[in-house]
């Protein structure tokens, strides 16, 4: 028997209602009713059709002809304003009655409209069908257009607009864009991608009123009294379920129309489908879920069994140009932790929530590709406690038969040494551990393992984590310090986003919890400062080791030890005498032959520095920053000057690459070495940048070490020219410079970035690397200066002590 | 009884810095605040006698330039896990110079 059904609403959750019905060959007489005056479009695909990138025909997935084949009574531009369920009827606002066998609610959502003054001027729109998207495209190049609302559809009406040439303002209410999707750093990026797209972004702003002018929009005033002239004004603050005439009708509703897992109402024969309903609590804003409940609902309707049950979903959203994906639930709690990476120099943001050991949420910025994955692991509810520690960089990096590393340290005796540099056993962090203490700072604070060079934190986290079981989580991003709960690389990505220009600065804008910082953050701070703003920001030795700030080594007898550079490894006779003479002048106990090419006095009073160094000033030496975060040596061999292999001029590119290197200050040491051929005498296969010359030029490695790790080089290029050679170590020194966590070395940081993201940059893109150079030189007019000069010319005071009582007393 | 000797202006020591007082004994150093509080302390960290006067300097804090201890520049104690202290002398500044009571390193040097 041919039954009758009705449909009010003829979005996305409908039409696939109507897929599956007529794929289904069931017997309907169905009548479709749209307040919008047509039927079913792809409304998520509104937005390219604001930005030109395609027409709405091709966004229109049922057309006449569609619904004239399939027999169904369309009603577009009619209204449904009553319905009288005891009867069956709907009436539309043409005067129609329609009667039912079956009515389905599919109303979806209405725009949010905040009820400001202005509210209804000609010109404010929504953004959430044909009309709105239609206004929005009326604008001409060079008009003005103010979006209200910094979240996902806020923003792609943003990018769209601003597609087309208009002049676009974004205020957001919030300190951040999308500030349930991302966090500060995270929203810093977003932000900064629209900035270079041209649009104008306000956060924190909040709107009073529109202002009118002939019934029409002319400005939006926030409440500081700014006024933003506009010729549209888009309001994309939020929807909410569309359910007045279900509620007029007698439905139950709660946010949303409220349904079983069968989409039933509280009404006999009336059903509900999209994002009008409300189920178990949740209500829906993708279309994932909806399209589930209309396969549900088809079934239902057929009379066979189906249940609807909410699961996770997951977005792949563009903001055009903006890789965003989120899937999950991102709510902060107690029993949820997360796990974030960043990689501020790709704009790649990468956020986990997860709770008892499965993931429950994620969240991704600029690198989506590892989405599904996790979606997949979140659909699962996979258990992730094996992969924990690599979980964040996807999928390429599990596998393998990871032995459990636990178990080596359970085993370990109490009296193992943990910490080398501290001396402390095994035994005494279980102590700790046992006396409260449940992280790495607490074991540091009591009892200072891992407090110096860190190389042993892994091994405490482990102890900690056999100790303490399962009350045990890894910490993830580690704050800089205890006077913040930002990680370095949050504090770097702010200082550049939030044009961060000062030390005070900072610590007001990223809220310090100290007054002036500590020895951890400051130096760290100095530097980033200096490297991000070489010309605005005003270098501050107090807030640097005592070894930069008096540019020689502090030995454990509180003297110095004092190394003259020597470019390339190489001296002269004079340069020699005049190291001898300034020895036995300041009586300096010993010389030692650095494993760096040149030589160290070592022993040296402080209140000697800056006479000592205007002796080897004069002999035309300057500092060789053998204390320094910043360009050591470059070691060299003889090279084909002298040695029967030699290849190349290896001493001089040294001496070129040293020339221009010298000087700038880096996250860490830097070291180079070049050998005339892959003999390699210079050892240029462990250091941060090594060149190895051969028959056909030169073989550029990076990202070697040869300290507390040892690593072989990575190869960044083979190259024929020197030029090319120092084009490629600048841009390295500098990228380096710009994206290095303090105190890591570039092989430390190129193992976060990846060697290939670090070729993109410099070999394969000659204009970033031209511009990387660019910057390196900025920087290099004004740090090349040797500090010798400088401290023994105007500062040699600061050397001396301040008063002498012992004269005094003798006196 | 309080023996103000002048030590020298306040100006000499940069905010957040620290010069050293040559002592008889043992050197010591008047450290200077962000906020232009002075203090004076003995110029050796209790563990392996770091020089105090080339530490970074934060707040009432200064951190030595060898092992990173901690020491309160009010009471010279060593903060978190380590322990032991640093002698401090009472000094001030009155009309931009540093004044520091010496009786007391006298005395030291007499006992
Ligand atoms: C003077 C010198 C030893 C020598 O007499 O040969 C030396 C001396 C010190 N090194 Fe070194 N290193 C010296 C060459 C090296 C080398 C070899 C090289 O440069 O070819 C290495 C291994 C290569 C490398 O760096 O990868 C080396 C790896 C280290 C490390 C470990 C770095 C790492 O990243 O793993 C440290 C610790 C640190 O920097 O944090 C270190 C730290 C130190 C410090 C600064 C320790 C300190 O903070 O007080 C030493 C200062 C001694 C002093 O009192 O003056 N030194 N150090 C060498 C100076 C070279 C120069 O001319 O500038
Ligand atoms: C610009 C934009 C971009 C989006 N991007 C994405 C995305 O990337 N991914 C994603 O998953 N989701 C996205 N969405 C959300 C997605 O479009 C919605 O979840 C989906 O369209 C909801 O479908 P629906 O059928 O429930 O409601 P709708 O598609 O809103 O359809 C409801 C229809 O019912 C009509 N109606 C309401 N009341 C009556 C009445 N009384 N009588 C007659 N007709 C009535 C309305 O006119 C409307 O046409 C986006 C939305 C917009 C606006
Ligand atoms: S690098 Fe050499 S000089 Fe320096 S601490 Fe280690 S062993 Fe001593
Ligand atoms: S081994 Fe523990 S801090 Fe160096």
């Amino acid at each position: 028997m041919t039954q009758k059904l009705v449909i009010i609403g003829a979005g996305m959750a409908a039409g696939r209602v109507l897929d599956h019905l007529t794929d289904a060959g069931g017997d309907w007489d169905i009548t479709l009713f749209n307040a919008e005056p047509r039927g079913t479009y792809n409304r998520i695909m509104l937005s390219p059709v604001l930005s030109g990138e395609k027409t709405f025909d091709e966004i229109v997935t049922h057309d006449d002809a569609w619904y004239a084949d399939k027999g169904v009574a369309t009603k577009f531009g009619v209204k449904v304003t009553e319905i009288d369920s005891a009867a069956q009827i709907v009436r539309g606002d043409d005067g129609s009655e329609t009667a039912y066998d079956k009515l389905v609610f599919a109303t979806g959502s209405n725009p949010f409209i905040i009820p400001m003054p202005g509210h209804d001027l000609d010109g404010v729109v929504a953004y959430r069908d044909l009309e709105d998207t239609e206004a929005m495209m009326a604008l001409t190049e060079g008009q003005k257009a103010v979006v209200i609302g910094g979240g996902l559809l806020g923003l792609e009406a943003a990018a769209g607009m601003a597609a087309r040439g208009v002049d676009v303002t974004v205020v957001h209410l919030m300190g951040h864009l999308m500030e349930r999707q991302l966090d500060e750093p995270a929203g810093y990026l977003l932000r900064k991608a629209l900035v270079d797209k041209g649009i104008t972004v306000k956060c924190s702003a909040n709107s009073k009123q529109i202002l009118g002018e002939n019934g029409k929009v002319k400005a939006l005033q926030l409440d500081d009294g700014t006024e933003l002239p506009c010729d549209l004004l888009c309001m994309a603050v939020g929807i909410r379920p569309s359910i007045a005439l279900a509620q007029e009708n007698g439905l139950a509703v709660g946010r949303g129309i409220h349904v079983d897992d069968q989409m039933r109402t509280s009404v006999e024969n009336i059903y509900a489908v999209g994002e009008c309903v409300e189920h178990n609590g949740d209500i829906f804003g993708l279309v994932a879920p909806l399209f589930d409940q209309a396969k549900v609902l088809a079934k239902v309707l057929q009379g066979e069994e189906a249940e609807f049950v909410n699961r996770e979903v997951s977005t792949k959203l563009k903001v055009t140009g903006c890789d965003l994906f989120s899937a999950g639930d991102f709510a902060d709690g107690d029993d949820r932790e997360d796990i974030v990476f960043r990689d501020p120099a790709r704009g790649v943001y990468k956020r986990l929530v997860l709770k008892e050991d499965k993931i429950i949420g994620a969240v991704m910025y600029g690198d989506t590709a590892d989405g599904n994955w996790f979606y997949g692991m979140i659909k699962d509810g996979t258990d992730v406690s094996e992969m924990r520690d690599t979980l964040i960089f996807g999928p390429a990096y599990q596998g393998g038969t990871a032995e459990d590393p636990l178990s080596a340290v359970a085993a370990l005796p109490d009296d193992a040494e943990i910490c080398g540099c501290n001396g402390v056993c095994k035994g005494d962090i279980v102590k700790a551990i046992n006396a409260g203490a449940t992280d790495l700072g607490a074991i540091k604070a009591t009892t200072k393992a891992s407090a110096s060079c860190g190389t042993c934190s892994g091994l405490v986290e482990q102890v900690l984590a056999v100790t303490l079981g399962d009350d045990f989580v890894m910490p993830t991003a580690e704050p800089m310090c205890g006077c913040t709960d930002l990680t370095h690389e949050d504090v770097r990505l702010l200082i550049k986003s939030k044009e961060l220009k000062s030390m005070p600065a900072v610590m007001q804008e990223l809220g310090w919890k100290t007054s002036c910082g500590c020895h951890v953050c400051r130096p760290a701070l100095n530097y980033y400062l200096l490297a991000d703003w070489p010309e605005d920001y005003i270098d501050d030795p107090q807030s640097r080791f005592i070894n930069e700030r008096k540019h020689a080594n502090i030995q454990k007898d509180g003297t110095y030890s004092v190394v003259p550079r020597m470019f390339g490894g190489m001296t002269t006779p004079d340069e020699l005498r005049a190291i001898a003479d300034a020895a036995d002048k300041y009586n300096v106990p010993t010389v030692h032959v650095t494993g760096g090419q040149r030589i160290d006095l070592l022993g040296v009073k402080g209140e000697d520095l800056p006479a000592i160094w205007k002796d080897l000033n004069d002999a035309g030496m300057v500092s060789g920053h053998a204390y320094a975060k910043g360009l050591r040596t470059v070691k060299t061999c003889v090279g084909k000057d002298h040695c029967r292999f030699g290849t190349q001029d290896s001493t001089g590119l040294g001496i070129k690459l040293e020339k221009a290197l010298w000087g700038s200050w880096t996250p860490h040491k830097v070291k180079l070495a070049v050998s005339g051929c892959p003999r390699n005498c210079a050892e240029a296969t462990c250091k941060d940048i090594g060149v190895v010359c051969v028959d056909s030029g030169y073989q550029i490695g990076v990202a070697g070490a040869a300290g507390m790790d040892v690593k072989e080089t990575e190869r960044l290029a083979d190259v024929a020219t020197e030029q090319e050679v120092m084009d490629l170590a600048t841009a390295f020194m500098q990228i380096y410079r710009e994206n290095a966590k303090y105190l890591d070395r570039p092989y430390k940081w190129v193992a976060k970035v990846g060697l290939d993201w670090v070729k993109e940059q410099i070999v394969d893109n000659v204009e970033e690397r031209n511009a990387l150079i660019e910057r390196f030189k900025i920087s290099q007019k004004i740090y090349q200066k040797d500090p010798w000069a400088e401290e023994a010319a105007d500062k040699a005071d600061q050397y001396e002590p301040i008063a002498n009582l012992v004269l005094e007393a003798a006196e | 009884m309080s023996t103000w000797t002048d030590i020298g202006p306040l100006d000499a020591v940069r905010r957040r810095g620290a010069r050293i007082i040559k002592a008889p004994g043992q050197d010591l150093a008047v450290f200077r605040t962000i906020d232009d509080q002075v203090f004076a302390l003995v110029n050796a960290c209790p563990y392996r006698q770091g020089p105090l006067s080339e530490g970074i300097v934060h707040g009432t804090l200064v951190t030595d330039p060898l092992y990173n201890w901690v020491i309160s520049l009010e009471t010279g104690e060593a903060q978190g896990a380590d322990e032991g202290r640093v002698d401090t002398f009472p000094v001030k500044v009155e009309g931009g110079r540093i004044l520091l009571d010496t009786s007391s390193i006298y005395q030291r040097q007499a006992a």
